[in-house]
Parts: structure tokens; C-alpha cells; sequence
């Protein structure tokens, strides 16, 4: 286990410098600059901001300089945001992010799960049906729609919910439920499907030739086996999540690091397309491979280390 | 982190306290404050749109770092209700003979630490500013002073710079030329001051609110909440405190112009709209037709820039053909919707009055068909159709396309002139115009200051960064100079006049209209003023 866990870590790393390479690189040959805009500066100025943030080194210089920063975790000041730094924005960001995201996978897997498992259970009942009907029109309606759709009725309307910003609990509610809508949708077809290919083993009909209650053969002979798929999903989900909350967090005005992430290329903010990058990609990566020890301890059939038949 | 996390238990006892509240709400302080003249909370909620890029006057360089500086510091001048530069930090000035020296009485001011406010703190203020070390992108703006430009660009002595604190009241500023607004520029957020004794001890003391962010001006600073919100309090040692009816201002960044209507409908903003955030196009219409929509011209344009060095552009003849063949009436009706005015001159009416009819006719499609055949004469062209497909470039955007979209459909119906729209991202999209390397493009402008020379000055020279239409004109070259060392504010109003007349009879570029600025707002606040140039200032805001 600690060989398998060793070898990935290292796999990890040779990942993440593919990617800060690749976006260096794509971050170069994108045309503009950190400091254009209508009104353009003397060209002296130019040059002296140049010169100041190291723009004008040769880019061998100046990609190496990106790779110490990434080693040290010190991503140096925002282009933009000229009162922070870029592990500011990391730092202040990704918690508000991360407790989004958390409450969104939360809401996404409980439900998605309950949802499926209820609707392979009831196959071809109301519901099944029911269940269904919500997820197909949880993953056709985007995410965005969703959320304006929230704000207008649970906000405006019935005046539950504040409409935006983050500042208590009940502002976390709408964009988490904006947020889990798909990836939930998504979680409940998975498991409904997994779920009745499951049931209709073999082993399930010896549990209940044995008289095992529904309930003990649903919880523990069924589900362990239907959730393999769910927590395949789990890992991309995480970064998506994490990542793609960026529309919902400008709707609901939350100060996320999913706003840094997208404004960040269009402001040509290097610093901070190349921190947010690595941070993003670090996480991303850590999912997958939790995601990979998950599946060991649920399912015994897959071995980690698997050595012995080779890759 | 940990501060985040403590989120979690604020969480659950906020959700405790709401259910057990949930009864009893309806509070909003709507009826109860009626009668009796007792008091009505002065708590204002406006929305910036963004996290402010920089609270440092020296690199402050945006509308939104620039709403915030407005409030919370005051320069020599303030531009008051009236749209005149009006006595602010400086209690009285003399201007020399030759309107070239500038002598400032300070008064006696507070910093809100209590520091007194000095002319030295300007002085070091601006010379900060102009020292190349601190890349200050906004520099440029105190060219207007004596010796500015050639220290911050061509390495000259921080001493020979036009400014001097005589004494601790007494601020004399030395000019390179006559400059009539200077007491505008005075207001100006550059132009600001900051509490030099702080400054050197803590050079990174505007980056959070705190102590060492000392202000001078109607309201403090005591949040900044880093890409959430701002809460401003009014400050107890600003000079003018009298005149200061509002409490707090919470000022929240949120970017989304659904959301900040919603908001708003919703009470929890009582503004939505410009000049801090935006609405929603779509909702323009309804919002007209209820009766809320307030609307106020500023000084800004929306422009389509000729690339005048390529065939066929480089033809004036067609080039006025296009531009006459624009029925701005029509777009601003149906496409733009917020009541903006059509652009026949290249000078805003806030400036030039006499604009708001132009220098020509709007959708004057005669002229314009009459110009073609001239501009295809001279080319040897007999057929509008044997021109190539001319190229609209703008930057990608809902509404730019719109526009685009219209006028290729004007330029094709009325002069059948085949037109390709281009679109690009905005870094890209600035890069090509920069280069040149386009046909007609889109370029917004708005003004810094409240004279013409502000959006004639940047045709001045055909190489110029803001020009990127190759153009330039020796006859208006010699008017711009003129108008530099002219004290006689009429003679000089009259030669910019005539600047612009060359100007529209080159058409290096085609106006399309005039900005507008559009908000919703609470009908009980009064006295927000929003200036010509579309800056928005709280000192004088209440609430009924």
C-alpha cells in the first residue's frame, strides 16, 4: 500500500509539472497583456511595469522563476489586485469555496443515493417515476438557470432565503442546492441503474432465500456493490464541483476562488492564473487519488498494489 | 482557514435563531419611522461590482477604486453638486498672472488618526506617485505639473518637480501650461493626498483597512472584506462632518446585474444600477415603463474607429459614407434601450452643448450614398459590390455583437456594402487594434476630467497609444496647441471647437452615441449626486 501510495505521489508530481509547464506556455502565447486597457499607458510606463514583474527576462528565465515559486508555494503579488497576493487570494477564497463545495457534494451524494436507491427499489412504480422525472430535469436544466430560478422563487417570492452574497448559513443554502442540482441528478441515475443490476444477482436472491429483512439486504449486500460507480464519480465531481462553481458564485456574489480562477485569464493576471492553476490541479489530483484508495477498502476485488499481473 | 470554519457554528446558531424567529419577522423598518420626524436609519447598501484593484490613491487607476477614494479621501478641490471643482482640503488658492502657479492654502484638516492634514502629505503624495520605483500606472495624470513627466519617464530629479510644500499650509504647484481645469484635476483621484508619517513607516498601508489606513474625507474605512464587501462609517474628524448625514455605507461586490436587481427588488440593496454596478439590458424596459428608471448623460462615447492606412478606409469619402449611414436614433431605441444619446461629434453635450445635434445629420443616408459614389469614383470602382467585404472587429460581448450586428445590417441595406463581423476576447482584441491590425473596431472612451481636451487630445499624433486610427492632421495639431497656452477660457473653447470640426471632416472615426448612466434607487434616498463625468459621491446622501 505504501509502495502503491508512493509510486502515485510521484506519478503526481510529474503530473504537475506537465501542467504548470503547459500553462506557462499557453499562458505566454496568449496575445495581451497584464496592464491593457482602453486608455493605454505611455509606453515608458510600460516598460518600467515590464521590467518590475520580471516580463522582460527571456522566457526560460521566466518559467523557471514560475517553477521556484511553485516549489516555495510563494506566488508573489496579484497584476490586478494590487493589495493582495496571490496566496491572499488562495488563502481568503478557497475556504469559502470549499464549504460550498462540501455542502454541495453533501447534498448531491445523500440525495442522489437516496433518490436512486428508492427508485431501483419501486422500479416502474410512481416512485421511480417521480424520482427520475426530478433527475432528468436536474441535469438538463444548467446550473445557472437553476440558481436564478431559486433566487426568484424562494428569495423574491416567498423571501425565505436571502438572494445573495455569504454571509450567514441561510446564504449557503440556494447555491448549494444551485450547485448539487446536476452532479445529484447525475449520482441518482447512476445509482438506480448500478442498483437494479445489482439486485438481480444471484447472491441478493440467496440473502433473502436465507429471510434476511429488505432492509439489511438493501444496506448491506446491495448498496456496498451500487456504489462502486458513485465514487468513480466522486473524484471528477470534487474538482468540478470546486472548480465549476465559478458561475454560481458570481450569481450568488460569493468571494470564491472560482471568480480568480475565470477573471484571472481575461485580466492576463499571470500570478495568479498560475497559482490558482497549481492549487486547482493539486487538489484535483488528490481527489482522483483518494478516489483510487477509496475503491480498495469498498471493493476488496481491486488490489492497489497489484503487482503480481503486472500493469 | 480557522475563521472560515467558524462559519459552520455560526451556521447552525443562525439557523436556530431563524426558525425560531421565523414568526416574527416583517421588520425592514418600513412604516414605523413615518411622522414625528424621528430619526430614520442612515445605512446605505450599495453594490461596486468588484473587489477595488488597488485603495492607494498613487495606484488607483479604475471607477471602482475610484468611488471608494472619492468618499473615504478629499483632495485640494471636490467637485461639488454644481459640477464645479469646490473648496475642499484647500481653503483658498491664488493663481498666478500667467495661470501657470498655483498657490494652496490648506485647512486645518484631520487625518482620522488625528494627524493634521499638511501640504507636505501632498506634496509627497504626488512625487510618490511620480517615482518610476512605484509603478503608479495612473502617473501620467500629473503630467500637467512641472517637471512630472521627466521624472517619472526620462530619470529627472524628484526635486524639479513643480510642487512644494512652502510650509506646513501653503502648497504651491507650478504648471507647464495654462491649464483651466486644473481644479478639476485637483479632484482627481490621483491628485489625492495620504498621511505621509504613515506612509513611511508602513509602505503597504493601503492594502487592508486598520489603523494605518488613515482618510481625510467624509467617511472611514473600517472593513475591507477582500472581493466581499467595504463598510464605510462616517468619519468624526472630517472637516465638513456637518454635512454628513449618512452612517455607514456597506459596499458589496457583487458582478451580476440579475442579481443586483433582485436585490434591490428585495430590499437588500438600495441602489442597483450605474454608475457602481449595472443593470440588466432586458430589464430596461420594464423598468422604464414603471416609472424607476433614472437616467443622466456622462461624458463618454462609444466610437467605431476607422483603420485609416488600409483600402478602402484610408478613402475619407467612404468613410463618411459609413458613417452617415448609421440610423443611431433607431439603435438606441431597440437595441441599446437605456436612452443614450446618438453621437454626431466626437465632444460629449456635457462639454460641447451644441453636440447634442452634431455635425451632422443622424441616418442621413442621401449624404451618405452621395459619399459613396464619391469615395468609389475615386477608387475607380463603379459598384458598391466591388468593394472588398469590409471588417467589423469588436471585442466578444453580448451587447458589442448586438451593436455589430445592426450596423452591418445599416451598411448593407443602405449602401450595399458587404460586412464580416470579427470577434475576439478583450486582451487579444486590444492587441490587434494596437497593431493595427484591423478594419473598423470598437473602442469606448471616458472622460477623466471635464474638458474637451480630454477626448481630442489622443488624435493629436497618428503614432499616440489611445489613437489607433493612423490618422493625424497638422491643422489640428496647431489648433490642440493653441488651445494649451490660451487663458481666455471662450478663445479656447473656440479653438477646441474648430479642433473638432477638422476632426469630423477627416472621420477618422464614427461616433455611434453618447453614454448614459441608468440606476434604479430607493425613493426615500436623496442627495446622492452623480457627477457629469459619472462619478457618484455620498458626502450629502440621506434617507427621508
Amino acid at each position: 500500500m505504501a509502495k502503491y501510495i508512493g509510486k502515485r505521489l510521484l506519478y503526481m508530481l510529474i503530473s504537475l509539472w506537465l501542467i504548470v509547464t503547459a500553462t506557462f506556455f499557453l499562458m505566454k502565447i496568449a496575445p495581451g497583456n497584464p496592464f491593457a486597457s482602453e486608455k493605454k499607458l505611455p509606453p515608458e510606463i510600460q516598460a518600467n511595469l515590464n521590467a518590475h514583474f520580471g516580463l522582460d527576462k527571456p522566457w526560460y528565465q521566466q518559467y523557471t522563476d514560475y517553477l521556484m515559486n511553485v516549489v516555495t508555494w510563494d506566488f508573489g503579488p496579484s497584476f490586478k489586485y494590487k493589495s493582495q497576493t496571490v496566496n491572499d487570494l488562495i488563502s481568503d477564497g478557497f475556504p469559502v469555496s470549499f464549504i460550498l463545495g462540501l455542502e454541495a457534494i453533501f447534498l448531491a451524494v445523500a440525495f442522489g443515493i437516496l433518490f436512486g436507491v428508492i427508485a431501483a427499489l419501486k422500479q416502474n412504480k410512481w416512485q421511480d417515476y417521480t424520482t427520475m422525472a426530478i433527475a432528468v430535469l436536474g441535469i438538463s436544466v444548467p446550473s445557472f438557470i437553476m440558481a436564478t430560478f431559486l433566487q426568484y422563487f424562494l428569495a423574491i417570492k416567498l423571501g425565505v432565503f436571502p438572494v445573495a452574497r455569504w454571509e450567514s448559513f441561510m446564504h449557503t443554502i440556494l447555491p448549494a442546492i444551485a450547485l448539487a442540482a446536476g452532479p445529484m441528478a447525475y449520482i441518482a441515475r447512476l445509482t438506480r441503474s448500478s442498483m437494479l443490476e445489482v439486485l438481480a444477482n444471484d447472491y441478493i436472491k440467496t440473502a433473502k432465500a436465507k429471510g434476511l429483512s429488505s432492509g439489511v439486504i438493501t444496506v448491506k449486500h446491495a448498496m456496498r456493490n451500487a456504489l462502486l460507480p458513485v465514487v468513480t464519480y466522486l473524484g471528477p465531481l470534487t474538482a468540478g464541483v470546486l472548480t465549476g462553481s465559478f458561475v454560481i458564485e458570481k450569481i450568488f456574489g460569493i468571494p470564491g476562488l472560482g471568480f480568480h480562477f475565470v477573471t484571472s485569464i481575461t485580466n492576463r493576471d499571470y500570478t495568479v492564473i498560475m497559482g490558482v492553476t497549481v492549487f486547482y490541479s493539486i487538489i484535483l489530483l488528490v481527489a482522483i487519488l483518494l478516489v483510487d484508495i477509496a475503491y480498495g477498502i469498498i471493493d476488496p476485488r481491486i488490489k492497489l498494489a497489484g503487482g503480481k499481473k503486472g500493469e | 482557514m480557522k475563521k472560515r470554519f467558524s462559519i459552520f457554528f455560526s451556521m447552525l446558531l443562525v439557523l436556530s435563531l431563524f426558525l425560531a424567529a421565523c414568526g416574527g419577522g416583517g421588520d425592514n423598518a418600513d412604516g414605523g419611522d413615518k411622522g414625528d420626524g424621528k430619526d430614520v436609519p442612515q445605512d446605505l447598501k450599495v453594490n461596486i461590482n468588484t473587489e477595488p484593484p488597488s485603495l492607494h490613491p498613487g495606484l488607483a487607476q479604475d471607477s471602482t477604486s475610484g468611488t471608494v477614494l472619492r468618499n473615504t479621501m478629499e483632495g485640494l478641490t471636490r467637485i461639488g453638486p454644481d459640477n464645479q471643482p469646490e473648496k475642499a482640503m484647500a481653503e483658498d488658492w491664488d493663481i498666478s498672472e500667467d495661470q501657470k502657479t498655483y498657490t494652496f492654502k490648506i485647512r486645518d484638516a484631520k487625518w482620522s488618526n488625528e494627524d493634521p492634514v499638511t501640504a507636505q502629505d501632498f506634496e509627497k503624495a504626488w512625487k510618490w506617485a511620480l517615482d518610476p520605483e512605484n509603478q503608479s500606472t495612473y502617473a501620467y495624470q500629473l503630467y500637467y505639473i512641472e517637471g512630472a513627466e521627466a521624472a517619472n519617464l526620462e530619470g529627472g530629479s524628484p526635486d524639479d518637480i513643480g510642487v512644494k510644500a512652502i510650509d506646513d499650509k501653503t502648497l504651491e504647484v507650478k504648471l507647464v501650461n495654462p491649464t483651466p481645469y486644473f481644479l478639476e484635476l485637483t479632484a482627481f483621484y490621483t491628485y489625492l493626498p495620504f498621511n505621509s508619517k504613515i506612509a513611511e513607516e508602513n509602505a503597504k498601508w493601503a492594502t487592508d483597512a486598520g489603523d494605518d489606513y488613515t482618510t481625510n474625507g467624509p467617511f472611514h474605512m473600517t472593513e475591507w472584506s477582500h472581493s466581499d464587501k467595504i463598510v464605510l462609517e462616517k468619519s468624526s474628524t472630517y472637516w465638513d462632518k456637518e454635512a454628513v448625514k449618512l452612517d455607514t455605507i456597506e459596499m458589496v461586490m457583487i458582478n451580476d446585474p440579475n442579481t443586483e436587481l433582485s436585490m434591490f427588488d428585495n430590499g437588500e440593496l438600495d441602489w442597483a444600477g450605474a454608475p457602481t454596478g449595472a443593470l440588466p439590458t432586458d430589464a430596461m424596459q420594464a423598468l422604464k415603463d414603471n416609472g424607476t428608471l433614472v437616467t443622466q448623460a456622462i461624458a463618454g462615447i462609444y466610437n467605431y474607429k476607422f483603420n485609416t492606412t488600409v483600402e478602402p478606409l484610408n478613402n475619407v469619402n467612404i468613410r463618411k459614407a459609413l458613417a452617415h449611414a448609421i440610423n443611431r436614433e433607431e439603435l438606441i431605441a431597440n437595441v441599446l434601450q437605456g436612452e443614450q444619446l446618438p453621437a454626431m461629434g466626437i465632444v460629449p453635450p456635457t462639454m460641447f452643448p451644441e453636440n447634442e445635434k452634431g455635425h451632422f445629420p443622424d441616418n442621413d443616408i442621401d449624404a451618405a450614398k452621395e459619399f459613396l459614389n464619391k469615395g468609389l469614383e475615386e477608387l475607380n470602382l463603379k459598384d458598391p459590390s466591388d468593394l472588398p467585404a469590409i471588417v467589423l472587429s469588436y471585442n466578444t460581448s453580448e451587447a458589442h455583437q448586438k451593436i455589430a450586428q445592426a450596423i452591418q445590417d445599416m451598411w448593407s441595406q443602405n449602401l450595399g456594402i458587404e460586412v464580416t463581423l470579427d470577434n475576439a476576447e478583450w486582451n487579444v482584441y486590444l492587441d490587434k487594434v494596437d497593431n493595427m491590425d484591423y478594419q473598423v473596431a470598437r473602442l469606448g472612451w471616458l472622460g477623466d476630467f471635464n474638458d474637451a481636451m480630454n477626448f481630442l487630445e489622443m488624435y493629436r499624433d497618428a503614432d499616440g497609444g489611445n489613437n489607433s486610427t493612423g490618422w493625424e492632421d497638422p491643422k489640428f495639431q496647431e489648433l490642440l496647441s493653441q488651445s494649451q497656452t490660451e487663458t481666455n477660457p471662450d478663445a479656447r473653447q473656440q479653438l477646441l471647437k474648430d479642433a473638432e470640426k477638422i476632426f469630423m471632416d477627416a472621420m477618422p472615426v464614427a461616433p455611434i452615441y453618447f453614454y448614459t448612466n441608468n440606476w434604479v434607487q430607493d425613493e426615500k434616498l436623496k442627495d446622492v449626486f452623480v457627477s457629469g463625468l459619472g462619478d457618484v459621491q455620498y458626502k450629502w446622501a440621506f434617507f427621508e
